[in-house]
């Protein structure tokens, strides 16, 4: 028993750490709901009370898997890159712009919108990773700042030249039919991107687990001087995760406007990029159990939009509650003193059967 | 009535990571006397050291001392009921003088707020003078050797009122000489009274200085007792479980032209410190060429600049006549450099990974182990069960993280990497620190092999034991520059070392060329 707990301790202490999220969660409904037991039911059943619901958890998500996996290879190169949510904007803007001026048939459209809006999130992002490899500059803060700089040079590209006058409110052009996802299934807003989302989560397992570009990524973020001192070209890798990083992020961006929006509609910022980071951390920057985190996240959210839609309970809640359980999970020591003592008994017991 | 000021009983202590550091291990120390505490590298010495000192905690028994039960739970209290412990790696300010080093934590002050630099050195003078042990009050630490350095750290416990002193391998950094004058003032404390544990693994100096003995193996005692009927191989059998042998190997039977050769190499570091001033060696192939000398003088700045991690200043280093500066690290390898570094958790290894992604880090991108970008993990998988079994790595399997191997043995997982990279000259670079004797014995002998088959060896240690047991040629380092050079080390005696590893001896235009 106490084999198998230290064997799979990290998964424990995640569902450990979703308990108390949970039963807090619960505890706080209590206090603030005058219908205490309707508000729960709608807070974790909500979301699959319906079809539209249900399927709305996986629209949600698909944006967090590419903005989380975007994050993951470049956590895993041991780079701290916020630059997501600029690439993942700046991408979606010029895509936009580019599929509203462009006409060709969609089996050529989709692809060259997706590459535009992919290869303008990964120059993006590569400003960053240029100004760390050479001279040293945190990407923490040179990618923070350039998000402002995406999304505000964004608006203004959107607004001042794709923008729709016949629309009521600030939005770009809409795209032309051959330049949108197919949604799949009636009465939902299921599209192609949320499959890709997951295509590219399982792509980027492969690339970083079975490719030798991978394998540098990861001895670089485990020990920059180690990988060095083997021979690894690591000014290469910082570069290459930075372009990566846009590149998913881009097309996640452009993801979102050709499946769910049809047009640019974003005027201020909608945090795609912190979600990514918050599903990134969760899914411990693996790209396969980031899919899930995302899942999860989705769901948190959808249960709270439930919530505050029928029920008597702020939506506010919800982040309260996110904020908790990823602060669990991401608290490395956590549990660590029970699992020290599981370590000491099982050396001690090894011990006496010697 | 015994004179015990110490006693340890059945002490247990397992580290978070499930590592039995001490199993039940119980000593006493008497009054007045010098007890040494030996074993083998991870016999759990310093964990022991560490308990009483209140730096960890531990699980089972009690420690006794001065009749009354105690456990620290952190340094301040040890300190204050009278217990010292001097670091193996010194801990002092380097850039504070000698007298503020030693009041750090007691400052006098002028006023509230402001340091009494005059009486600060008052009190280092009187302390200096009370125990005979001579320190520049004025000077700055970075600006002394390295033995006068752990007077200062020994002073400072002893300001602290230390009535016992505990020093962690007190003679790892320092020269024969030095360590001759540091059992000096080893006998007059305990002159003066007090009671002194000295941590080590070198058998000569426990028969030289101590008084009473506690040998550990294994994480547990084996014995302790007065040093009456001792010597040192007694003391190794006991340290080891079985007989060693410390004889130096024999030296090559034939020797052939220079493989690896440095002219007039210059380097400047980032603080401006010149740590190569002009070096000229030659490694010629079937040769262990050795280098003795205190650490930081310039050793791992060579080993460096060969393995392209570094760029000179100026100079040259060949391989066979071509030219190795300006290459990549990743050129070096190739063109058959192999380099064991001295810092193996820095360069040598990423604890995190596996075994697997440790050994292959040199060699991933070639044929078998990839193919067009792809990894082939079965091959890796396979060729790594080879080498741990081949290099006697001791590891649940290949996919263990290499942060859950005693240090012994990540060390072995880089010999093992570096060995096996088909080099033609290899750099090692303090190959044997902290590694058990049994792995000791083991890499040596492959240092060995590896120079039977024509390679050029390069060893770097601080070990002069090691340096003589395994080189046929040694230079001496000293402040950027070779002061000596033997060209038959089997004649060559520890101690003719020394004046050349302190500078105070310097052979005219000493290098390491070899004419041929």
């Amino acid at each position: 028993m106490e084999k198998w707990i230290l064997k799979y301790f990290t998964l424990i202490r995640v569902m450990i750490a979703l308990i108390i999220g949970v039963a807090v969660t619960i505890l706080m409904i209590y206090l603030i709901s005058e219908y205490p037991g309707e508000s729960l039911k709608y807070f974790f059943t909500g979301p699959l009370a319906s079809k539209g619901r249900l399927f709305n958890i996986f629209e949600m998500a698909a944006p967090m898997i590419f903005c989380g996996v975007a994050i993951a290879v470049s956590f895993q190169a041991d780079q701290f890159n916020l630059g997501a949510e600029g690439s993942f904007v700046i991408a979606a803007a010029v895509g936009t712009a580019f599929a509203v001026s462009t006409n060709m048939p969609a089996f050529i459209h989709i692809p060259l919108v997706l590459i535009v809006a992919g290869v303008t999130g990964a120059v993006w992002s590569l400003v960053p990773g240029i100004l760390k490899a050479k001279w040293k500059a945190s990407e923490l803060v040179s990618s923070l700042m350039m998000n402002y700089v995406a999304f505000y040079f964004s608006l203004f590209l959107i607004n001042s030249y794709f923008r729709d006058k016949d629309a009521g409110f600030l939005v770009s052009l809409r795209l032309p039919e051959t330049a949108l996802f197919a949604q799949f299934i009636p009465g939902t807003r299921m599209h192609f991107g949320i499959i890709l989302a997951v295509i590219v989560a399982i792509a980027a397992y492969y690339f970083l687990y079975h490719t030798t570009s991978g394998y540098e990524f990861r001895q670089t973020g485990y020990n920059k001087k180690f990988a060095r001192f083997g021979g690894i070209n690591i000014i290469k890798v910082i570069i290459m995760s930075q372009v990566l990083l846009g590149f998913i992020a881009g097309v996640g961006g452009m993801s979102e406007v050709m499946g769910i929006h049809g047009r640019f509609l974003w005027q201020a910022p909608h945090g795609y990029g912190w979600d990514g980071i918050i599903v990134a951390i969760i899914g411990r920057s693996h790209p396969i159990l980031i899919i899930f985190s995302s899942l999860l996240l989705a769901y948190l959210r959808v249960g709270g939009q439930v919530l505050n839609l029928m029920g008597d309970v702020p939506a506010e809640l919800v982040n309260v509650i996110q904020a908790l359980i990823i602060l669990l999970i991401t608290a490395e020591a956590f549990l660590g003193q029970w699992k020290y003592r599981i370590t000491r008994r099982q050396a001690e017991k090894e011990e006496a059967a010697k | 009535m015994s004179n015990n000021i110490l006693e340890m009983n059945e002490i247990f202590k397992v580290y978070p990571e499930g590592v039995i550091a001490n199993r039940n291990v119980s000593m006493d120390v008497q009054e007045n006397s010098i007890h040494a505490l030996v074993g083998e590298n991870g016999a759990g010495k310093s964990t022991l050291m560490k308990v009483l000192f209140g730096i960890t905690p531990f699980q089972g028994g009690s420690i006794v001392y001065k009749g009354q039960e105690v456990s620290f739970s952190n340094p301040r209290e040890a300190i204050a009921a009278g217990i010292g412990m001097v670091h193996q790696h010194l801990m002092l300010a380097p850039d504070l003088t000698v007298a503020e080093n030693l009041i750090l934590g007691m400052e006098p002050r002028k006023g509230k707020f402001f340091l009494d630099s005059v009486e600060a050195e008052k009190i280092c003078r009187d302390a200096s003078e009370k125990y005979g042990l001579a320190v520049p009050p004025e000077k700055k630490i970075k600006d002394l050797p390295i033995g006068v350095r752990q007077r200062v750290e020994i002073l400072k416990a002893l300001a602290r009122n230390a009535e016992i002193l505990i020093l962690d391998e007190p003679t790892a950094v320092l020269t024969p000489q030095e360590t001759e004058v540091l059992f000096k003032t080893l006998d007059g404390l305990k002159g003066a009274g007090k009671t002194i544990i000295f941590i080590t693994h070198k058998l000569s100096e426990v028969t030289r200085v101590a008084d009473r003995i506690t040998v550990m193996r294994d994480a547990k005692d084996i014995t302790t007792r007065g040093m009456e009927g001792l010597d040192e191989e007694k003391i190794a059998s006991l340290m080891v479980g079985r007989d060693i042998r410390t004889e130096r190997i024999a030296p090559p039977d034939s020797i052939g032209a220079a493989k690896l050769s440095v002219r007039d190499l210059r380097y400047t570091d980032a603080d401006g410190v010149e740590a190569l001033k002009g070096v000229d060696l030659d490694i010629r192939a079937g040769e262990i060429l050795g280098i003795a000398g205190v650490e930081g003088n310039g050793q791992s700045e060579l080993a460096e600049i060969i393995a392209g991690l570094i760029s000179p200043e100026s100079g040259t280093v060949t391989l066979d006549g071509e030219s190795l500066l300006n290459l990549t690290p990743r050129e070096v390898r190739e063109s058959g450099i192999a380099h064991i570094p001295e810092d193996r958790m820095e360069n040598g290894v990423a604890e995190v990974a596996t075994i697997e992604e440790n050994l292959i880090v040199d060699r991933y991108y070639k044929d078998k182990y990839s193919s067009r970008g792809r990894l082939n993990w079965k091959f890796i998988t396979d060729k790594s069960k080879d080498l741990i079994e081949r290099f006697n790595i001791l590891a649940k399997n290949s996919k263990s993280n290499v942060g859950f191997l005693s240090g012994g043995n990540i060390q072995k997982v880089v010999v093992a990497r570096e060995l096996t990279s088909n080099p033609e000259v290899i750099i090692a670079s303090q190959p044997t620190r902290g590694v058990d004797i049994g792995s000791e014995e083991l890499i040596h002998n492959l240092l060995k092999e590896a120079r039977d088959e024509g390679k050029g060896v390069f060893l770097i240690s601080a070990d002069l034991d090691e340096v003589l047991k395994l080189s046929n040629r040694v230079i001496v380092f000293y402040d950027g520059q070779i002061t000596a050079h033997f060209e038959d080390a089997s004649k060559v005696k520890d101690v003719d070392l020394g004046p050349y590893m302190l500078g105070l001896k310097k052979e005219e235009a000493a290098s390491g060329k070899m004419d041929s």
